[in-house]
C-alpha cells in the first residue's frame, strides 16, 4: 500500500528540485521557503529589490489555462530576479493544432528553458512535465486542475506568519469550496505540515471532498461554530459553474448560509485575519464590509505572493547549483586520487 | 497428429481432475486422459511433462482486439498471439471496435480475421443498441444468428431505462445473453479516479461507487421484470457483491465478472498520477478489493476477465484524466489469477475454475475443459518458473501495463489449440 506520492520533486539531497506540490515535503522545506521570501522584503519599505539571482535563466510560463493573477505575479516574481521570461498561453496555440502536450514541452526544452512555470487543467499535469523533462530543467506547479497550487498556499501561510508569528497553535477556518479547490487542498498541506492546532472547513457537503478524514480536516455545516474562536479565516472563491451544476441553488442562497459578514466574524477570535487567495466576489462569500475591513489581509498575500514566488524559483536554481558543484568536485576528488596513484 | 503429454499433472475443475496421469490428443481434439491409453491410439509425438501442469486453455469474456480499429493498438492476429501467450485460447471480444460491431457485417469481418490468425478461438460480442448510442435496438437475433455469443452495450451503458428494459424484454425472448456494465453516467459526471481518499487528496475528478451501484440497482430490478439472462461486468465495488449476491438467492438468472486487476490494486496505486493505472470502473478502495476478493471465493462472482484494452502508447502519455482508461492485459490475467492463490484468496480448482470453465459455462460453451471431444486447447505450465512482467517483451501491441516490473510465479511453457502448439516459450 502507498500512503504517499513518491517525491520526484525532491533531488537526491533532499532539497528541492521542482515545487509541484506540498504534499510529502517536510517543515523545513516550508521554512526554508518562508525564511528566503521574508529576506527578499526590505523591512524598513516594505518593497521587494530586483536581484541578479536568477540572471541567463530561461523561464516559460505555460499557462494551458487563462489566468492573469498568477501569471502576473509569476512574472513580476522572474524579472525581479533578473531572468529571462517567456510567457506561452498554450491554450490558444501549438496544443490546439494537434500538437502533443510532450511534443509542445520537448520544442520548448530545445528552446533552452530552464524552468517551466506550469498552469494546467488537469489534476496531476504538473507531476506528468516534471516525469517527462530533461535533468536540469525544473517544474513550478502554478495550479493543476482541482489539485494543488502550493505557491498561492505558501504566501498565505507567509501572510498569517506576518501577523501571528508562527503557525503552530493557530485554528484556522477555510469557508467555502474545498472540493473543487487546488488552493485550498494546498493551504491544507500547508498548515498541516507548519503543525496548525487545528484546520477547520465550513461549507455544505457538495463542496466538501468525500473523505475529508484524508485531508486531517474538521468538517463544519454551521458556519458560526466553525467561525468559533478562530485566528484565520481564509474565505475561498465560489465559481459561477457550481450554480450550474446543482452544487448550490443561488449565490444568494450562499451568502446567507455561508458568507463571510461581519456579524460572523465576531464568532472569531476579536485580532483574527480574514484572508482571501482572489479574486473576491463581493456578497457571494465576502461582505465588503469584511473584505475592506481592519482584519483583512487580502492585498498583502498579494505583495507577499511575489516574495515567496521568488523564494521558491532561488531555492530551486540555488539546490541545482549546489548539487553539480558537489558532483564537480567529487569528480575533481576522483581524478585527484586517481592521478595520486 | 496424435500426442501424448505424459506423466503431466492435469487439472480441469469442470471435471474435477487433479492428478498426475497423460492427456491424449488425436485430430485436435481431446482423446482421453489417463494412464491408459485408449484403445488403437498411437501417439506421433510424445510430451514428457513431468513436474509441469496442463490445464484447459482460459476462456476471457472481455478481451479488445482492436480489430476493426486503427490498428495502432492491435489487430486479432497480433492480439490473440499475446493471448495464447498468457494461456487464453477463447477470446469475447466487446464490441466497441470502429467501427462498432452492430451488424453481421463486422461480426464475420470480426470471425473471418480471427480464422486466418487460426491462435485462438474469437467470439464477438455484439451491440445492444446501434453503434451503442443507447437509442436505438440494433439487429440483436440477426447477430446472435452471425455468431455474436452475447450483445452488450461495452463501456457505454444504456441510460435510458425504458431503452434498456425494451432491450431485456427482446433479448429474453430471443435468448440472447446481455454483458452489461452498470453505470449511471450523470454520476459518474467524468470522473475519472474513485470517490475516496486518494481523490480528496489529489483532487481527482471522483467516480463514487453510487455510480455504479445505483445503476446496478436498476438493472437488477429489470432483470427481475423481464427476466433476460444477464452477466455483469467488471463490478468494482463491495456493495455490487452484495446485491449480486442477493439477486442469485432470489433466484435471477444473473452471473458477474471482475477484472483481474481490479483483485490486485487499489485507488491508492494512483497516487502519483500513472496513468498506466487509469482504468474504467476506477480502481477502488481496499474494503471493495476485500469485498471482491470474498465474491470470488464465496462464488458469487462467477468469472475473472482480463478486460484488455491495447492502447497506443500516444494515448497514456497525457496527464492521468486526459489519458485514455484501459490495462494491456491478456498476458497478465492467468498470472493475476494464480497469484490469489498463493495469497490464499482461492484454491487452484478455484482459480482455474474463474478463468476456464465458469466463463465457459456462461456464454454456454464447452470451452475451457479437457472434456472428451472438446477443442484440444491447453496449457502447459511451469510452476517453478519465476518470471518479470517487462514492457519490451510484451507480445501485445498495447504495452500499457502497469504490472511492469511484478514478479510472478509461474510461467506457460506452451499453449495448445485444436491440437497444435502455438505458443512455446523459449523454444528449442
Amino acid at each position: 500500500m502507498r500512503l504517499s506520492t513518491p517525491n520526484i520533486q525532491l533531488n537526491e539531497k533532499g532539497k528541492l528540485r521542482h515545487f509541484l506540490t506540498l504534499e510529502g515535503l517536510k517543515h523545513h522545506h516550508l521554512t526554508e521557503i518562508l525564511d528566503v521570501a521574508e529576506s527578499f522584503i526590505d523591512p524598513l519599505t516594505g518593497e521587494i529589490n530586483k536581484l541578479d539571482t536568477l540572471h541567463g535563466k530561461a523561464i516559460m510560463n505555460l499557462f494551458f489555462e487563462p489566468s492573469t493573477r498568477t501569471l502576473t505575479t509569476f512574472e513580476i516574481a522572474e524579472k525581479r530576479l533578473s531572468a529571462d521570461v517567456v510567457n506561452l498561453n498554450i491554450e490558444t496555440s501549438s496544443t490546439k493544432k494537434g500538437e502533443t502536450l510532450l511534443d509542445t514541452l520537448w520544442n520548448l526544452e530545445a528552446m533552452l528553458a530552464d524552468m517551466f512555470v506550469v498552469r494546467h487543467s488537469e489534476s496531476g499535469a504538473a507531476h506528468f512535465i516534471a516525469k517527462h523533462v530533461a535533468p536540469h530543467v525544473h517544474v513550478v506547479n502554478a495550479g493543476d486542475g482541482q489539485h494543488a497550487h502550493p505557491t498561492q498556499a505558501m504566501l498565505d501561510v507567509f501572510t498569517i506568519r506576518k501577523h501571528k508569528g508562527d503557525i503552530f497553535d493557530l485554528k484556522v477556518a477555510i469557508i467555502g469550496d474545498v472540493q473543487h479547490s487546488r488552493v485550498v487542498r494546498s493551504q491544507i498541506q500547508a498548515l498541516s505540515i507548519l503543525e496548525a492546532r487545528e484546520i477547520r472547513v465550513i461549507g455544505p457537503k457538495t463542496l466538501l471532498p468525500s473523505h475529508p478524514e484524508a485531508l486531517g480536516i474538521h468538517v463544519y455545516d454551521n458556519v458560526e461554530e466553525g467561525l468559533e474562536g478562530v485566528d484565520v479565516v481564509i474565505n475561498v472563491r465560489l465559481q459561477n459553474e457550481r450554480m450550474k451544476s446543482a452544487l448550490l441553488p443561488s449565490e444568494k442562497e450562499f451568502f446567507n448560509l455561508y458568507g463571510l459578514t461581519k456579524e460572523r466574524l465576531a464568532y472569531a477570535k476579536p485580532d483574527a485575519i480574514v484572508m482571501h487567495p482572489g479574486p473576491i466576489n463581493r456578497g457571494v462569500e465576502i461582505d465588503s464590509e469584511v473584505a475592506d475591513g481592519e482584519q483583512s489581509v487580502i492585498l498583502e498575500q498579494v505583495t507577499y505572493g511575489i516574495a515567496v514566488r521568488m523564494a521558491v524559483m532561488s531555492i530551486i536554481f540555488r539546490n541545482s547549483q549546489e548539487l553539480q558543484e558537489e558532483k564537480r568536485q567529487a569528480l575533481l576528488d576522483l581524478n585527484m586520487m586517481e592521478t595520486s596513484e | 497428429m496424435r500426442l501424448m503429454v505424459e506423466n503431466i499433472r492435469i487439472l480441469d475443475p469442470q471435471q474435477d481432475i487433479d492428478q498426475v496421469t497423460n492427456l491424449y490428443v488425436a485430430r485436435g481434439r481431446i482423446l482421453g486422459i489417463g494412464k491408459e491409453a485408449p484403445e488403437g491410439f498411437e501417439a506421433d509425438r510424445i510430451i514428457n511433462g513431468t513436474g509441469k501442469w496442463l490445464f484447459p486453455g482460459l476462456v476471457d469474456l472481455q478481451a479488445r482486439l482492436a480489430e476493426p480499429g486503427s490498428h495502432y493498438e492491435g489487430t486479432i492476429a497480433s492480439e490473440t498471439k499475446a493471448a495464447v501467450s498468457g494461456g487464453i485460447t477463447t477470446i469475447c471480444c466487446p464490441p466497441d471496435t470502429m467501427p462498432v460491431n452492430d451488424s453481421q457485417a463486422v461480426t464475420e469481418l470480426i470471425q473471418r480475421r480471427a480464422r486466418q490468425a487460426a491462435t485462438a478461438f474469437v467470439l464477438p460480442i455484439g451491440a445492444i443498441t446501434k453503434e451503442l448510442g443507447g437509442q436505438y435496438l440494433s439487429n440483436m437475433a440477426a447477430l446472435k444468428n452471425a455468431g455474436c455469443i452475447a450483445l452488450s452495450q461495452a463501456n457505454s451503458p444504456i441510460q435510458n431505462s425504458l431503452t434498456l428494459k425494451n432491450a431485456m424484454a427482446y433479448a429474453a425472448s430471443n435468448d440472447i445473453l446481455l454483458m452489461l456494465r452498470s453505470e449511471n453516467k450523470n454520476l459518474k459526471n467524468n470522473g475519472v479516479a474513485h470517490s475516496g481518499v486518494v481523490s480528496s487528496r489529489l483532487g481527482l475528478t471522483e467516480i463514487p461507487a453510487s455510480a455504479e451501484t445505483a445503476a446496478l440497482a436498476r438493472d437488477l430490478i429489470l432483470v427481475e421484470e423481464t427476466g433476460v439472462r444477464a452477466h455483469f461486468s467488471l463490478i468494482s465495488t463491495a456493495r455490487s457483491v452484495e446485491m449480486i449476491a442477493d439477486a442469485k438467492k432470489h433466484g435471477l438468472p444473473v452471473t458477474c465478472d471482475v477484472a483481474a486487476h481490479q483483485l490486485h490494486l487499489t485507488e491508492y496505486d494512483v497516487m502519483d498520477f500513472d496513468s498506466l493505472f487509469h482504468v474504467t470502473p476506477p480502481l477502488r478502495s481496499h474494503d471493495d478489493k476485500a469485498a471482491l476478493r470474498i465474491g470470488l471465493k464465496m462464488g458469487v462472482i462467477d468469472a475473472i476477465v482480463s478486460d484488455h484494452t491495447p492502447l497506443d502508447r500516444d494515448d497514456k502519455l497525457l496527464p492521468f484524466g486526459e489519458s485514455a482508461p484501459g490495462i494491456s492485459s491478456l498476458e497478465t490475467l492467468l498470472a493475476l489469477t494464480l497469484k490469489l492463490v498463493e495469497e490464499d484468496v482461492l484454491d487452484l480448482n478455484q482459480a482455474l475454475a474463474k478463468v476456464t470453465n465458469h466463463p465457459a459455462n456462461i456464454i454456454g460453451l464447452h470451452h475451457g475443459s479437457l472434456e472428451t471431444g472438446n477443442s484440444a486447447d491447453f496449457c502447459i505450465f511451469d510452476p517453478e518458473t519465476h518470471w518479470t512482467l517487462e514492457r519490451k517483451e510484451m507480445i501485445s501491441k498495447g504495452d500499457n501495463s502497469p504490472f511492469q516490473g511484478w514478479e510472478f510465479r509461474g510461467q506457460i511453457e506452451a499453449t495448445y489449440f485444436q491440437g497444435r502448439p502455438v505458443y512455446q516459450n523459449n523454444p528449442v
